[in-house]
């Protein structure tokens, strides 16, 4: 299967000197559920933010090696960053709607894309809940603040938000992290959809999360990357001491 | 022995509660107090000069030109310079405070250069308004040649109020949460998109209140406008920008101390009304920044 996107060698250094990333390889590919764990501060959102250039909302830092998506180099000079970050969503660990309505969130990325057309956008609003299963729930009230809504229909809301702008790539980082069992298994259900049609990134919120949704998974740690493989083997039969640790629990 | 001690200790923990609640209770006595004798004075002043300036205050006093060495008629031309002035002062300042604060909060970073600009605007609040008043003869009146006029003293005002709305402006545009810009960008807006449709909508509320205090204080200064547009005595409206014209302030210093023979209550009538002109203008910043307040959801 061709690589959709590819880690090459990276390393990054927050501006106040912390070593977020320490020579990480990997590869992601098209159309797979790729998981991505490992403790509290292994570096897991740092290179997230590297795949879409929201990196540069952090000043200073210094940035090594190569990202390619689709095999264009991220950081290349003339890069279009805007077109970047709508081929690549991202949903965040604490669901983060923008003030305003329903509806107005799910049309701001279109609507900044310069996408007017409100058949279209209704079409994509239909399709874009759906599929993060919300429709149902918020169909009648679009255009309620979408601050009313519960920890959970937030989060799906902005699944949701991200789906309007037809990315190609969603990253999901511990997007259940704040909510209940009943929510976190409407997501995690949300996500077998969406495979089908996009290459889903995310970082789990337990072990055990990330063995039900994974294909393949990549296992981090202090910034290096440990091991990668398929989730049937990753985590049943770990190659590495420190991955056993972490999965089995004997981790620090 | 060890129950005496128990006893001793819950006695003493009982005296230290009392006690906390004494220090409480004349805490809350003494702020109050303070904040009484800060209030006090000023409703004082507004009462005194209310009730002694709300009988020359008539529809005439409004509208129409002083009269007879300004002893009678009204101040009109006073009234309405003050208005042109503020208005004035708000073209100057508000394009270029707001631009100034969207800058300092959004793009500039924090290099020697910003460390400077913002040291600046700290200091520029603090100079005394004399001192913009002598700024503007020198550079508005004579150097670019406006003469003594209403765009001088436009310029001055403007330049003056320029600190206080930038930094009102920038506070509230940093007041902003973060996280909207992140989202924002991370659904492909531009950062000039983020801040068009996620910062300033926000922000407006703080920015309003910075611009109107800022204009509040315009109206109601003598200083800088002495040398650069205000006029002693001239009833005669302004026909264009590049003329002089009466305004409140001045006006009040002239009557006050200048014209031998003034009653009283025009005086304390001119004053009144300025009075009233100032504070409903802070009381429309602040009915606009609790009705946004309310109004947001985060
Ligand atoms: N903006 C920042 N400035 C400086 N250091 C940062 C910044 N963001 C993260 N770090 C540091 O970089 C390291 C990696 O953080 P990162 O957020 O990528 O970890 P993570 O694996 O996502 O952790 P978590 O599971 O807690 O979300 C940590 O040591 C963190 O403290
Ligand atoms: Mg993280």
């Amino acid at each position: 299967m061709q690589a959709k996107i590819s880690v090459q060698n990276v390393s990054y250094t927050y501006a106040d000197g912390t070593e977020a990333l320490k020579h990480v390889s990997l590869t992601i590919r098209a159309n797979e559920i790729f998981v991505l764990f490992g403790p509290a501060r292994s570096g897991k959102t740092t290179l997230l933010r590297l795949f879409n250039r929201l990196s540069d909302l952090t000043p200073g830092a210094d940035y090594r090696g190569t990202i390619l998506v689709d095999g264009q180099d991220v950081f290349a000079l003339g890069v279009n960053v805007t077109d970047l970050r709508r081929r690549i969503g991202m949903v965040f660990a604490v669901p983060t709607p923008l003030p305003g309505s329903i509806r107005g969130n799910l049309t701001y990325g279109p609507h900044m894309a310069g996408i007017r057309d409100t058949a279209l956008l209704n079409e994509r609003i239909e399709r874009s809940l759906t599929q993060a299963a919300l429709w149902d729930e918020v169909k009648d009230r679009l255009d309620h603040p979408a601050s009313r809504l519960s920890g959970g229909q937030k989060q799906r809301l902005c699944i949701a938000r991200s789906l309007m702008l037809e990315p190609e790539v969603l990253i999901l980082d511990n997007p259940t992290s704040g909510l209940d069992p009943i929510s976190t298994s409407m997501v995690e259900e949300s996500l077998y959809e969406l495979k089908q049609q996009y290459t889903v990134i995310m970082v789990p919120h337990s072990v055990q999360q990330g063995a039900r949704v994974a294909t393949r998974a990549a296992f981090m740690l202090d910034g290096e990357l440990v091991e990668i493989d398929t989730a049937e083997r990753m985590f049943k039969h770990p190659k590495d001491q420190r991955t056993e640790d972490y999965i089995t629990g004997r981790f620090g | 022995m060890n129950t005496t001690k128990s006893t001793d200790a819950r006695t003493n923990s009982h005296r230290r509660t009392l006690k906390r609640q004494q220090t409480n209770q004349i805490a809350t006595v003494v702020i109050t107090g303070v904040a009484g004798l800060v209030v006090l004075p000023i409703i004082l002043v507004i009462l005194y000069i209310f009730i002694n300036g709300i009988g020359a205050i008539s529809w005439e006093f409004l509208t129409a030109k002083p009269r007879n060495g300004m002893t009678e008629g009204g101040i009109m031309p006073a009234l309405l310079g003050t208005l042109l002035l503020t208005f004035g002062t708000g073209i100057v300042c508000i394009p270029l405070a707001i631009g100034a604060a969207i800058y300092l909060a959004e793009y500039a970073g924090d290099n020697r250069l910003t460390r400077w600009v913002r040291l600046a605007i700290v200091n520029l609040a603090g100079i005394p308004s004399i001192v913009y008043g002598l700024f503007g003869l020198g550079m508005f009146v004579l150097f670019l040649n406006f003469g003594t006029s209403i765009v001088a003293g436009s310029l001055t005002l403007g330049i003056m109020t320029l600190p206080v709305v930038i930094s009102t402006a920038e506070e509230a545009i940093l007041a902003v949460p973060q996280e909207f810009r992140v989202v924002s960008q991370s659904l492909g807006a531009t950062r000039w998109q983020t801040i068009r449709h996620q910062v300033l909508p926000h922000a407006i509320p703080g920015i309003i209140t910075g611009v109107i205090l800022g204009l509040s204080r315009a109206a109601g200064e003598t200083a800088p406008i002495l040398f650069t547009v205000a006029a002693f005595y001239l009833p005669d409206l302004p026909q264009s920008v590049f003329d002089q014209t009466m305004a409140l302030p001045y006006h009040l210093y002239v009557i006050a101390t200048q014209v031998p023979g003034m009653p009283l209550e025009i005086q304390y009538g001119t004053a009144l009304v300025l009075l009233l002109l100032v504070l409903s203008l802070t009381l429309i910043a602040t009915v606009i920044r609790t009705n946004m307040r309310r109004r947001r959801d985060w």
